[in-house]
């Protein structure tokens, strides 16, 4: 009996109407091109754009009307 | 260590009689209030956490406490069932449907209050009262590690590498609690407040134990887990705010903003890559998934109502 099989997991999930995660040790570049390392086993980068800890998602997205949401 | 609470009734008295003398006689189960039935479990389930100064760890699986910890524990459970008015209807898929649930939440919110206008002495208190949980923060879940089928097992432990530090004590998120509460000259002690706990935070305390440590009810483990973190990152923010405005120092206020970053990761983290998966592998752990998270937004509301009304700030 062979070992049931798990798919292999992405690094990278874009999460709807939310952020990005990241998995893994990454450099990101924000808006300015400032960049800054991940500290996470698993990171969250904003993608709505609103967030007050750019590049990092904040939960911010939740309180931006659906229709402004990535 | 935590420290033995002093008791609020017959059953309590009895059980903390029994952890001090270290023989246990047949208890009855008959508690004189809810507070004595809910100190009961609590002080039942510390002992399979970090247990008690001077009372024999061999008592964590005492047959009687055993029995006394299994019938308060069914009490609890068929009440908090009783509460659930049971899962939505979705066609969208898990994660979807829990944040749609998560936004759809009115209930009270202690970080508002505290945000714009809880005194110095209030929000005191209610540091306290969140001490019993933050000072074993992700203690409850990790229970459930072991019990997970693959993909959510992985993605737990991934979560809870975080929560506990990433491998530096100095980071673990319960230290981070205890630094803050050392910072406003607090005891630091694990239970050290239980004695102020309402009955409404030591039925929140019980209910992650209760879930964490029954196999069968790994998925409300999980389900009251994804809550949590969906409903932390912007009421940290708030606390972060409220606490700055009431010039604490810096170490409480860290504590908080950690958990703004985090806890946005965490959320993503447990509905996506936790919960779905479970009921995904294991479809029959569905309905507990969302009784689990429904069961943590309730317990907290009923904290903020209780404690808003007696500040008359309801």
């Amino acid at each position: 009996m062979s070992a049931p099989t798990t798919p292999a997991s992405p690094d990278v999930i874009i999460c709807p109407g939310g952020p990005m995660l990241l998995r893994g040790d990454h450099l990101v570049a924000d808006d300015d091109g400032v960049e800054h390392r991940t500290t996470r086993p698993i990171s969250a980068v904003c993608r709505c754009g609103k967030s007050a800890t750019k590049p990092w998602c904040d939960g911010t997205h939740k309180v931006i009307p659906e229709k402004h949401r990535p | 260590m935590a420290v033995l609470p002093k008791p609020r009734g017959p059953l309590s008295e009895a059980l903390i009689a029994a952890l001090v003398c270290g023989s246990v006689e047949a208890i009855a189960v008959r508690p004189g209030s809810s507070e004595d039935a809910a100190l009961t479990l609590w002080t039942l389930y510390e002992m399979s956490y970090r247990g008690y100064d001077g009372v024999d760890d061999r008592l964590e699986f005492e047959p009687e406490l055993v029995r006394v910890r299994r019938e308060l524990e069914d009490d609890l459970e068929r009440r908090l069932r009783e509460r659930w008015p049971g899962r939505p209807s979705y066609d969208d898929g898990f994660a979807a449907a829990f944040f749609a649930m998560i936004e759809a939440d009115d209930g009270p919110s202690l970080a508002r209050f505290v945000q714009r206008e809880a005194t110095a002495e209030q929000a005191i208190e209610l540091l306290q009262h969140r001490s019993l949980y933050h000072l074993k923060e992700s203690d409850p879940v990790a229970l459930t590690l072991p019990r997970l089928p693959a993909a959510p097992r992985a993605a737990l432990a991934e979560l809870q590498y975080d929560e506990y530090g990433g491998g530096r004590p100095e980071r673990l998120h319960a230290h981070l609690f205890a630094e803050g509460m050392a910072a406003l000259g607090l005891d630091a002690t694990e239970g050290g407040y239980v004695d102020e706990a309402p009955v409404e935070v030591l039925e929140q305390n019980n209910a992650m134990s209760l879930f964490g440590l029954n196999r069968r009810l790994r998925g409300a483990s999980v389900g009251h887990l994804a809550a949590f973190e969906a409903t932390s990152s912007l009421p940290c923010r708030k606390m972060a705010q409220g606490l700055e405005r009431l010039g604490f120092p810096q170490e409480i206020r860290e504590y908080y903003e950690e958990h703004v970053e985090a806890d946005a990761v965490h959320e993503q983290l447990a509905a996506r890559l936790i919960c779905e998966p479970l009921i995904a592998a294991e479809p029959d752990t569905e309905d507990d998934v969302w009784f689990g998270a429904w069961t943590c937004l309730d317990l907290e509301s009923r904290i903020a109502r209780h404690l808003l009304e007696r500040w008359d700030a309801a």
